[in-house]
């Protein structure tokens, strides 16, 4: 595999090409465009950026008040602060007010690792698929990252995409067809299914590539949108595969593993299944890097996690 | 529309704002009444909005920050021919669109408002938006007094000032009193014209409930160039039926048959007063 940029790089590079092209593309900044790589944004094109300070609330209602006036609007904040502090800015101004506006969560997860919980962002799946009327993207490489902004722009409902700052492996062919709630299968397999969001998608793949040394075969689905969820893809990975895990940057608690189990068992389905995440305790201190190996969102630790739930299947 | 006119639709607005409350059987009605003046005189006198422009990009534009007191603008809004007036009455039922606070499913209505702290920021946004797009447009809000301890209205304000914005007009409902009690006793806002200045506004007073002096202060308005408009209008909680005026128990009380009664009786006279004025 081929390293990338962060995914925050290109989507301040695609996020530029666009506006270039269309005036009413704006971007609101939190004293964050540092932190967003939109500095060159920023100087190309002054007055297509809107900087509010550090002010999240302020951030997310400015942003529904510009998209009311027809404007594009991408709303960008850590988000860690995004999507607490403005929380009820999103539900209310945005969600229920029907403002689409593009919520732009940066240095997403633990991205931000040794700044310590408060500047992790491990609830915001579960706190935004609580929320009517907003769907939810976290691009899991360069490409998944560009078709999503390119998406966005004139995605008809309110978005939030969610973008981590290290650089991200190569993860599709160049022909591969982007759709906002639509999975994208990046390792065909029978045996045992990794659903995988966001960054975590990585290590997913190349703990595929360990499995199948051992002829274990493993599935590997980038599920890029958290909602609209692909059902489809899920229910076709159970049926055809006999264990699934799930793989996210997230809270073990109403995130992406939550998901599929309520869909699972709503669909009458039970097969040795995981949610690997952050568990709900006090997050170890350390890099990204490190505190993903501590939870087990490593190659060898989702390998294990695939024999463990196989050998469980045996046994039943 | 001459002052005596909106005086009369004052009071008009003020009875069904009352029989709407009353049917429905929940409401704010004393809120209602403190700003039902100045919402009269903002879309019959003030504002370019009207069913028939409502789509046009030049329209102004008004959020109803202080989203409880809904009754009063559900009930400017049916006058102003967004929908039948015995629509009004569907207010908290079943599958009813005219719910508690403003929402965009009623047709005239640009915001959905009912967490304090959260229009003025819209409000900021759709105001840069006119700017950037060299709109003509002006855009409304109002505010209640006790939601101003809630700090986003301070962020807001913040921006503002800081994108010059003279096509921003705020509206200060100051009726002094919040579901507690008086706003001062329950966190104090005093000085609050200091506060608004030092948040770079230009800030006039203005009686709110007297239709003549709303007239004159809008007709004011950018009172600065490249400043942020700041009226607080001074108003009373339940304003034009004794019994409610100035009562922190009617924030949401609804009047029972005798008080709804003489609440009718006292505004039948304020409006016989009004055309017996010369």
């Amino acid at each position: 595999m081929e390293l990338g940029q962060s995914n925050q790089d290109v989507f301040a590079e695609t996020l530029l090409e666009l506006a270039m092209q269309d005036h009413n593309i704006l971007v609101v900044t939190s004293d964050s465009r540092g932190s967003a790589k939109l500095v060159p944004f920023g100087q190309t094109l002054p007055d297509q950026i809107i900087e509010v300070g550090i002010a999240e609330q302020n951030l997310v209602g400015v942003s529904a008040g510009l998209a009311s006036a027809g404007k594009k609007v991408f709303a960008v904040s850590p988000a860690c602060f995004l999507t607490t502090r403005a929380l009820e800015q999103i539900k209310n101004d945005v969600a229920y007010s029907d403002n689409p506006v593009k919520i732009v969560g940066i240095s997403a997860g633990v991205s931000y690792g040794a700044l310590g919980s408060t500047h992790h962002s491990l609830h915001d799946y579960a706190a935004l698929r609580t929320i009517n009327n907003i769907d939810i993207v976290a691009p899991a490489d360069n490409f998944e990252t560009r078709e999503a902004v390119q998406a966005a722009i004139n995605h008809p409902r309110p978005i939030y995409l969610r973008f981590g700052k290290k650089p991200m492996y190569h993860l599709h062919p160049l022909d591969t067809k982007f759709e906002i709630g639509r999975a994208l299968t990046i390792h065909e397999g029978h045996d045992v299914t990794m659903i995988a969001t966001g960054e975590p998608v990585t290590r997913a793949l190349l703990a595929a590539q360990i499995l199948e040394k051992e002829d274990i075969s493993c599935r590997v689905i980038s599920m890029h949108t958290l909602k609209p969820f692909d059902t489809e893809t899920l229910l076709k990975a159970a049926r055809e595969t006999r264990a699934i895990i799930t793989v996210e940057e997230h809270s073990v608690c109403g995130g992406l593993g939550e998901t599929c189990a309520s869909l699972l068992l709503r669909h009458r389905f039970c097969l040795p299944f995981q949610i690997v995440g952050i568990p709900d305790e006090y997050t170890v201190t350390g890099s990204q890097s490190e505190i993903f190996d501590h939870y087990g969102i490593s190659a060898e630790g989702l390998a294990q996690t695939a024999r463990q739930l196989l050998q469980m299947e045996r046994q039943a | 529309m001459d002052i005596r006119a909106l005086k009369l639709k004052s009071v008009e607005y003020r009875k069904t704002i009352l029989d709407i409350i009353k049917h429905g059987g929940a409401g704010h009605t004393a809120g209602s009444l403190s700003c039902t003046d100045i919402l009269n005189v903002l879309y019959n006198h003030v504002m370019n909005i009207s069913p028939q422009n409502f789509t046009d990009p030049n329209r102004d534009r008004y959020i109803q920050s202080k989203g409880h007191s809904v009754e009063a603008l559900y009930t400017v809004l049916a006058d102003k021919g967004f929908y039948p007036r015995e629509e009004l009455y569907t207010l908290n039922r079943y599958k009813s669109h005219f719910i508690g606070h403003p929402t965009r499913k009623v047709p005239g209505i640009e915001q959905n408002t009912g967490a304090l702290g959260h229009g003025l920021s819209m409000a900021v946004g759709t105001a840069i938006a006119g700017k950037k797009d060299g709109r003509s447009y002006r855009v409304f809000t109002l505010l209640g007094d006790g939601e101003l301890a809630e700090g986003s209205s301070w962020e807001a304000s913040m921006t503002a000032s800081h994108y010059k914005l003279d096509n921003l007009v705020v509206i200060i409902d100051r009726n002094t009193l919040q579901i507690t009690g008086r706003t001062e006793e329950v966190n104090s806002l005093e000085p609050l014209e200091d506060k608004f200045e030092a948040f770079g506004y230009e800030v006039r007073h203005v009686d709110g409930n007297d239709i003549a002096a709303l007239v004159e202060i809008f007709g004011q308005v950018p009172f600065a160039k490249g400043k942020p408009n700041l009226i607080i209008a001074h108003t009373v909680k339940g304003k034009g039926v004794s019994f409610m005026e100035d009562a922190v128990k009617w924030h949401h009380k609804v009047p029972n048959d005798a008080e709804y009664q003489q609440a009718i009786q006292e505004l039948n006279l304020s409006a016989e007063q009004v055309k017996a004025a010369v």
